[in-house]
């Protein structure tokens, strides 16, 4: 029953993503393909935060560093996908080299050294403007033109984005349920044991930090093409801070929770308009709320739900099967 | 020369202000394991306090700061102890961490929505006439304000090392299961960490806010620089929130003066990764010898 629950769900979800910007304007569309860009930089955070346990305050810096690699490589002549790659690769570098020193020691250390290093690569887009365009930013890049399938439509590209969360998805779901992904596991639950039990605990953190910051750079990757315009002040440390609140607010830990999360803060604003200014107010109050009454966001009412209504008997009550944030 | 003292003196000065809000950083995470992100807005929010005291309730501005200083222990030391970090402490420290993110954007938004999002000019405490200390000119608002922080320092290290309060409440924050069965009351220790934090934030509020009018977004710079003062001086102790805080006050002054004022705000940034890949535990900082 539930091996089969799993895979309904998967493809009633597919099908909902392909059917819901049909018949909708080009408003919804673009609102739709930000909410699947974000899905993608919250999962790599997930990966960091969720399964690894670290605290990362830098998405919004990879995702400027994957926006503005494409835009300048692209506005040089290369193909969309071909300045994918360097834009990836730069993205992994740069969270290798910045998560070395801050995971020599312990977590919270990287959310400030993240923090700061989002500020620095701010300020390096705002004062550098012969390469970045300062604050005024970079305009005109071109879509991503595949001869038989131009983006240059709005529901085109929506397309050609669910196709790339797709793919992201599906590595994810790969490298979660890998070795590796099992030894992210097992450090987020248990360092210690991880550790004695041979698990590279630096190794295997740094590198979940690098994927999801790979992660972080193909959603910047898919912004530049989706505004065409871009400029420090989309990439600034609120903006991390907003990604962190997709993955808490989802569920971190839970592979469908950046999903759920990235809905609920692209929409929320969408829904509270009437509330004017007061949006952000009650936003930042319902996540204390949440966290107060449900630390494990909202897959974790989901679950809770669950195991009230078909609750199986627990074999051991001090394993936790759960994912929780340490 | 006289403007190299000039720029050291006033670096000193908005250091040991910075030194004020890292001190109480540090406090409320020996006691609480608590890293609050809000730390900036709870230096930028008393002031305005004191403009509701004062605008609102007709206080004169003596009795407008003793309100706010009354209002911050209260509602930035007992409630945020009550109503965020105790319920949602024993989640973990991640989840603390975000929650007081959110504070912060919840402190930050409100009072920007309630009392306004243009910067508001705020008395000064102190006359700011200037005055001449060999060659240079220094105003008596940035030596008065070095004068008072470096003070309550010195009054709260007695406090912390000769009182039996102060003992205690060490005591509770290196090893709380011991201090307990010694008859520490660990809980009541706790909360006079977050009370003091309150204190010391609303000082810094008063002293800083004459310096750069009242903001809503005051928080985002001073919350960032007092973290980082705390890291590069040493997470785990006082006289490192100091140095860490005085070290930050002066250099930016002088890369400001000498260096590059376009990459003023960088500098705290580039010490603390600087800082965390040589000495991970800070200047004066002891190591916590574990690694995971």
């Amino acid at each position: 029953m539930r091996s089969l629950l799993r895979p309904f769900l998967i493809a009633l979800l597919l099908l909902a993503a392909i059917v819901a910007p049909i018949g909708q304007g080009n408003y919804i569309t673009y609102v739709l393909t930000s909410w699947l860009i974000f899905s993608i930089a919250s999962m790599g955070l997930n990966l960091t935060l969720g399964y690894a346990g670290q605290i990362s305050l830098a998405q919004a810096s990879f995702m400027a560093i994957g926006a503005y690699t494409t835009a300048l490589l692209t506005l040089a002549g290369w193909h969309w996908m071909a300045a994918l790659v360097p834009a990836l690769l730069l993205c992994f570098v740069i969270g290798l080299v910045l998560g070395y020193p801050a995971l020599r020691v312990k977590g919270h250390f990287l959310a400030f050294v993240t923090l700061a290093f989002n500020t620095l690569v701010f300020l390096v887009l705002r004062n550098e403007d012969w390469l970045t365009g300062g604050n005024y930013g970079l305009v005109g890049m071109p879509r991503p033109d595949f001869g038989f399938f131009s983006t240059m439509k709005q529901h085109n590209f929506y397309y050609f984005t669910l196709a790339i969360t797709i793919v992201a998805a599906a590595i994810m779901w790969w490298i979660v349920r890998s070795p590796w992904g099992r030894a992210f596991k097992a450090l987020r639950e248990n360092p210690i044991r991880a550790e004695s039990l041979g698990v590279d605990t630096r190794r295997i953190t740094l590198l979940a930090f690098a994927i999801g910051s790979a992660y972080g750079g193909l959603a910047g990757a898919l912004v530049t093409p989706l505004v065409q315009f871009i400029e420090p002040g989309s990439f600034a440390v609120a903006h991390s801070f907003r990604i962190l609140l997709m993955v808490v607010v989802g569920g971190a830990g839970f592979f469908f929770g950046p999903f759920l999360g990235a809905g609920v803060v692209i929409l929320l604003p969408e829904m509270l308009r009437f509330t004017e200014g007061y949006y952000l107010i009650i936003y930042a109050a319902l996540v204390i709320l949440m966290l107060v009454f449900t630390p494990k966001g909202l897959i974790g009412v989901w679950d809770l739900l669950r195991n009230r209504l078909f609750g199986k008997a627990q074999i051991r009550a001090d394993v936790k099967q759960e994912p929780t944030l340490k | 020369m006289s403007q190299f003292l000039q720029v050291l003196l006033s670096g000193l000065a908005t250091g040991s202000i910075y030194a004020l809000v890292a001190i109480g950083f540090t406090l409320v995470w020996q006691a609480a394991q608590t890293v609050n992100f809000a730390q900036g807005e709870f230096v930028m929010v008393p002031a305005f306090f004191v403009l509701v005291g004062m605008h609102v309730l007709g206080f004169p501005l003596a009795l407008a700061v003793g309100f706010a200083l009354l209002a911050s222990i209260v509602v930035l030391g007992f409630v945020f102890k009550k109503l965020i970090v105790e319920p949602i402490l024993p989640s973990g420290g991640i989840s603390l961490i975000i929650a007081t993110m959110a504070l912060g954007i919840l402190l930050r938004e409100s009072v920007k929505e309630f009392y306004g999002a243009e910067a508001q000019p705020f008395p000064p405490l102190f006359p700011t006439d200037p005055i001449h200390v060999f060659g240079a000119v220094v105003s008596m608002q940035d030596l008065l304000n070095l004068v008072i922080s470096l003070g309550v320092v010195i009054l709260l290290t007695l406090f912390l090392n000769r009182t039996r309060t102060g003992r205690s409440m060490q005591a509770a924050a290196q090893n709380p299961a011991v201090a307990e069965i010694l008859g520490v009351d660990v809980k009541r220790m706790i909360m006079y960490a977050f009370l003091i934090n309150a204190a010391l934030a609303a000082l810094a509020s008063f002293l800083i806010t004459p310096v750069y009018l009242a903001k809503f977004s005051n928080g985002e710079t001073l919350g960032l620089v007092a973290f980082i003062a705390a890291i590069v001086g040493g997470f785990n102790q006082i006289r490192g929130a100091l140095v860490g805080g005085l070290l930050i006050g002066v250099l930016d002054n002088f890369v400001a003066t000498y260096i590059t004022a376009e990459y003023r705000a960088a500098l705290p940034l580039i010490l603390l990764i600087v800082i965390i890949l040589l000495r991970p535990q800070g200047i004066m900082g002891t190591s916590e010898g574990r690694a995971v």
